[in-house]
């Protein structure tokens, strides 16, 4: 197992560099000078000359690259133009709010969405089947943001309700922070559940089909057995790696949800770093959020290779 | 009744949604087997061997079910007779893995691949007994040696997909076996098997049969397997039986045309003709049954009574049932 | 095979399929038709503003007085050319790619897919704002941003196809008489990807229409004062309380489109390959 698992770091390193790459060549492409939005169209080219080599923008791309990069080895992601604050500290305080805000919904729609899907499996055809299709259909079709909306309007209309603003960190009131992340939570977490239930419910389908699952019947389980000890098992491979998936369009959702309920996270920081032309600020954040998808997906791969007996470890 | 096993009248139903009526893919099926017997259940694919036996244990698959007047007696360990088709769900699985045991025809995809084949074995205890672990590891480890498994000590710690064919279906074999059922139900089980696997595993289960007071019933299409196992011979086909004797008489002595058929298939292999036989026409399917006799268009010797009314299985010699107008009396009234 | 006729007969008598094939006709006809149907036109303030719906205002009017039912018509079409050109990009760049590399494998496989896996490390939605960043705002950008990041996902089908069709007998067959390339990638190997690779793309329509709205929501797609659904929809939310009708349309087309298509998608791929019915 150890082995594998470090094979599995070491392939992820190509990957993880092509991510920079990309990721510097595209801050690279975007027009609009920086040195302008900050300075104002009528420097002189002398206060340019300044600013450019201040900020190292003279300099040949791969020597720029080289240099970020390095830096982010070390734990610097640059300063932010606006602010000339370190751009790392502040990716680190606000992805706590995006984390708890991904952990929180990941668990609300695993909780809903499992279950639902286990359960339509097994009463196919049924009424209770149908109502979990056409859920799981509804929430792969509805947009977190178009939910919140409505959602949103429905409580202040109806029940004069509304999502607390502000934010509170976790460990400092508890109950305000749940208070406060419980809706978009919950908004994010149903959005996404409808694809883990339909790939639930196929997946168990498929493996209840399988002649192991006679077996079982064969030496006198009951139901619940064969479907929990052994159906659910085998179920629960591609249910991983989906899942897996799901955190990257959790981190996506996230982005907009923080937006609606002004959660101070990660994908507000991008975003104002996006309107306000603050380069180095978007290419720390774009990076530092594609490594926690990647590392997320590796944690998903080694956590299936563990269960199951038949990957092999050379 | 002495008999381990008497099925009466059995019919299994395919439904065909709700403006149509179902169609019976097994129709009026009548079995008898005894204590320590060796019962072959031999026809081709899709004539319902396997779906009749899968319903003795109850394990008819959705949307299958059984028809209306299907009778299963069973005698169970302790001398009790029961209706199988009577007995609720928990009685059922009470029965199954302890009383009578099924093994089927993919060895290498009948075991659950996220479980050592110690704990596969073990649940069979863990449904029907209550020891401790490390009675039930020595029981496990007793079973792997009585199915000739070289190795049970490292074999009880792999996985399934470490094993071959023929090692598992061994492995089945002895989870079978663990709780001393009364019946054995082996559905094909060595279709799937190279042919010299395929003898040792016969071998095998011969030797089994004089140590356990087990009654098999071999489903099979194979003649070659039936010669090799069995005592009692039904012959099934499009969902009935034709025709039920001891091996000796069915091999040497056919009634029914269609047996005589399967049998000329069979030894043609080995002679010196030119041609090898083949019985004429296809297996009707089921809803498309004829009136009269279903294997009334592929027969020789069909009569035109055979065409009109079906024949009905009857005893034309002692022990040996055939549902055949050749050999039935024919009833007084006739329509031409 | 099936026949296109088959095929959309079988759609036609599947309820749901009936359903997403009449829905998206409605959805492309209020698209074609909008400024037929429209009284007044997206951008004209026409009435009071805030006003809520009435017979003669549909929907209902915005902060700016304009006819709600009129930007909601124009922003189907948006939505609909979006979503179209987008996965038109997609497909075929991503089938071209898809093909080379399932079909050549090798090095050239490996470096396409290494590629590919790069752009599938990011969640979707940040990457199609990140190339948006670079390319700019507008309905141009915005179709080529959201095409670009649905490439990588139509190359892994349809090199997954390619692969798989690979192993089929006929096709080994054909090679090993001599066939040339071309003519195998076109006879023997695309029927088998066709199928697959279409309940993808209805599958890729719905989720560019939802990318789409959710960047028009967040600003970065197509600007004021064109009507987008999510543009308008974001900009409902100051008014939430005094004109709920501002943010109620929209949000509701939005979700019923995107509805259509994945019920037509979902049809579509038991239709198709009903192996994988659900």
């Amino acid at each position: 197992m150890k082995n594998y698992t470090i094979r599995r770091i070491l392939q992820l390193i190509p990957v993880l560099f092509g991510i920079s790459v990309l990721i510097f060549a595209v801050m690279k492409m975007i027009p609009g000078d920086v040195i302008s939005g900050i300075l104002g169209v009528e420097a002189t080219p002398e206060l340019r000359a300044q600013l450019a080599a201040k900020y190292g923008l003279d300099r040949p791309y791969i020597v720029q690259y080289l240099d970020w990069i390095v830096g982010v080895l070390h734990g610097d992601f640059g300063e932010s133009i606006r602010t000339s604050a370190p751009i790392l500290p502040e990716i680190l305080s606000r992805f706590k709010v995006t984390a708890e805000l991904t952990i929180m919904a990941a668990v609300i729609s695993w909780c809903i969405a499992i279950p639902l899907g286990v359960l339509a499996a097994v009463k196919r055809n049924t009424f209770a089947d149908r109502f979990v299709r056409v859920f799981a259909l509804l929430g792969v079709s509805v947009p977190g943001f178009a939910l919140s909306i409505l959602l949103i309007l429905v409580l202040s209309l109806a029940f004069n309700y509304f999502p607390p603003l502000g934010y509170v960190g976790f460990f400092e009131d508890p109950l305000r922070n749940l208070q406060i992340m419980i809706l978009p939570a919950a908004i994010l977490g149903v959005s996404i559940s409808g694809s883990v239930m339909r790939m639930t419910r196929s997946s168990v389908l498929e493996v209840l089909r399988q002649d192991f699952i006679k077996t079982v019947r064969a030496k006198g389980a009951s139901e619940r057995v064969a479907i929990f000890k052994h159906a659910l098992r085998n179920a629960l491979i591609p249910i991983i790696t989906l899942i897996g998936m799901q955190i990257g369009s959790l981190l996506g959702g996230a982005v907009i949800v923080e937006q609606i309920f002004s959660l101070p996270g990660l994908g507000q920081m991008t975003l104002t770093g996006i309107n306000q032309r603050d380069y180095p600020v978007v290419q720390g954040c774009v990076l530092f959020i594609a490594f926690v998808y990647v590392l997320v997906n590796l944690v998903t791969d080694l956590l299936y290779a563990y269960i199951d007996p038949r990957i092999s470890y050379d | 009744m002495d008999h381990l096993l008497e099925i009466r009248n059995l019919s299994i139903e395919l439904p065909q949604g709700r403006r149509k009526p179902p169609v019976k893919l097994v129709e009026g099926v009548d079995l008898t087997v005894r204590k320590k017997q060796n019962f072959g259940v031999v026809g081709e694919s899709g004539c319902g061997k396997s779906i009749t036996c899968s319903s003795i244990m109850g394990l008819l698959s959705f949307p299958l079910s059984l028809g209306q007047g299907s009778s299963i007696r069973f005698q169970q360990g302790d001398g009790r007779e029961v209706e199988i088709t009577g007995l609720s769900k928990a009685e059922l699985r009470k029965l199954r893995g302890r009383d009578i045991s099924m093994i089927f025809q993919e060895p290498m995809t009948a075991l659950d691949p996220m479980y050592t084949i110690e704990e596969q074995i073990c649940e069979s205890l863990l449904f029907h007994a209550s020891l401790s672990k490390a009675e039930m590891h020595d029981a496990a480890l007793e079973m792997l040696r009585k199915v000739k498994i070289p190795r049970p000590e490292q074999i009880l710690k792999d996985y399934p997909h470490h094993l071959s064919g023929g090692m598992l279906q061994r492995v089945m074999i002895a989870i079978a076996l663990i709780n001393n059922p009364r019946l054995l139900i082996a559905d094909e089980p060595t279709t799937a098997l190279d042919v010299t696997i395929q003898a040792q595993i016969l071998d095998l289960m011969n030797e089994l049969r004089e140590s356990y007071d087990t009654s098999v019933i071999m489903i099979t299409h194979d003649l070659g397997v039936i010669a090799e196992t069995c005592e009692e011979v039904a012959v099934f086909y499009a969902g009935q039986v034709v025709e039920q004797s001891d091996v000796n008489t069915i091999f040497h002595a056919p009634a029914h045309p269609y047996t005589a058929g399967l049998l000329r298939s069979v030894l043609s292999l080995g002679g010196a003709q030119q041609e090898l036989y083949t019985i004429q026409g296809t297996v009707p399917t089921a809803g498309n049954f004829s009136v009269g006799c279903r294997f009334a268009d592929r027969c020789e010797h069909c009569m035109d009574i055979c065409r009109n009314r079906a024949p009905a299985l009857s005893e034309i010699s002692p022990g040996h049932l055939c549902r055949c107008w050749l050999h039935a009396d024919t009833p007084k009234e006739e329509t031409a | 095979m099936k026949r296109f006729g088959q095929i959309l007969r079988e759609l036609w008598r599947d309820p749901m399929g009936r359903i997403g094939m009449l829905g998206i006709f409605l959805v492309i006809l209020m698209a074609v038709f909008a400024p037929q149907l429209s009284h007044f036109g997206p951008e004209k303030m026409v009435g009071l503003p805030k006003a809520p719906p009435s017979s003669e205002f549909w929907f209902g009017t915005d902060n700016y007085g304009r006819d709600i039912f009129s930007r909601i018509l124009y922003g189907a079409r948006v939505s609909l050319q979006v979503g179209i050109i987008a996965v038109g990009i997609a497909a075929t760049a991503g089938y071209v790619l898809g093909l080379i590399a399932g079909y050549f494998e090798g090095w050239v496989d490996r470096v396409i897919m290494c590629v590919m896996d790069i752009f599938f490390a990011f969640p979707s939605i940040l990457l199609a704002i990140f190339i948006s960043a670079v390319l700019g705002r507008g309905l141009v950008n915005t179709m080529i941003a959201i095409g670009i990041v649905n490439i990588p996902v139509f190359a892994r089908t349809v090199r997954a196809s390619v692969i798989s069709a690979k192993g089929l007998e006929y096709v080994q067959n054909a090679k090993s008489v001599g066939v040339r390339t071309g003519a195998i990638l076109i006879r023997h190997i695309s029927p088998n990807v066709v199928a697959p690779f279409t309940v993808q793309a209805t599958l890729a329509l719905s989720s560019a229409i939802l990318t789409e709205a959710s960047m028009s929501f967040l600003g970065l797609g197509i600007q004021p004062p064109d009507p987008s659904w999510g543009s308008m929809l974001s900009e409902a939310r100051t008014f939430m309380e005094q004109a709920p009708w501002m943010a109620v349309f929209p949000a509701l087309f939005i979700i019923v489109t995107i509805l259509l298509f994945n019920i037509l998608g979902d049809s579509l791929r038991d239709v198709l390959d009903p192996k994988l019915k659900l």
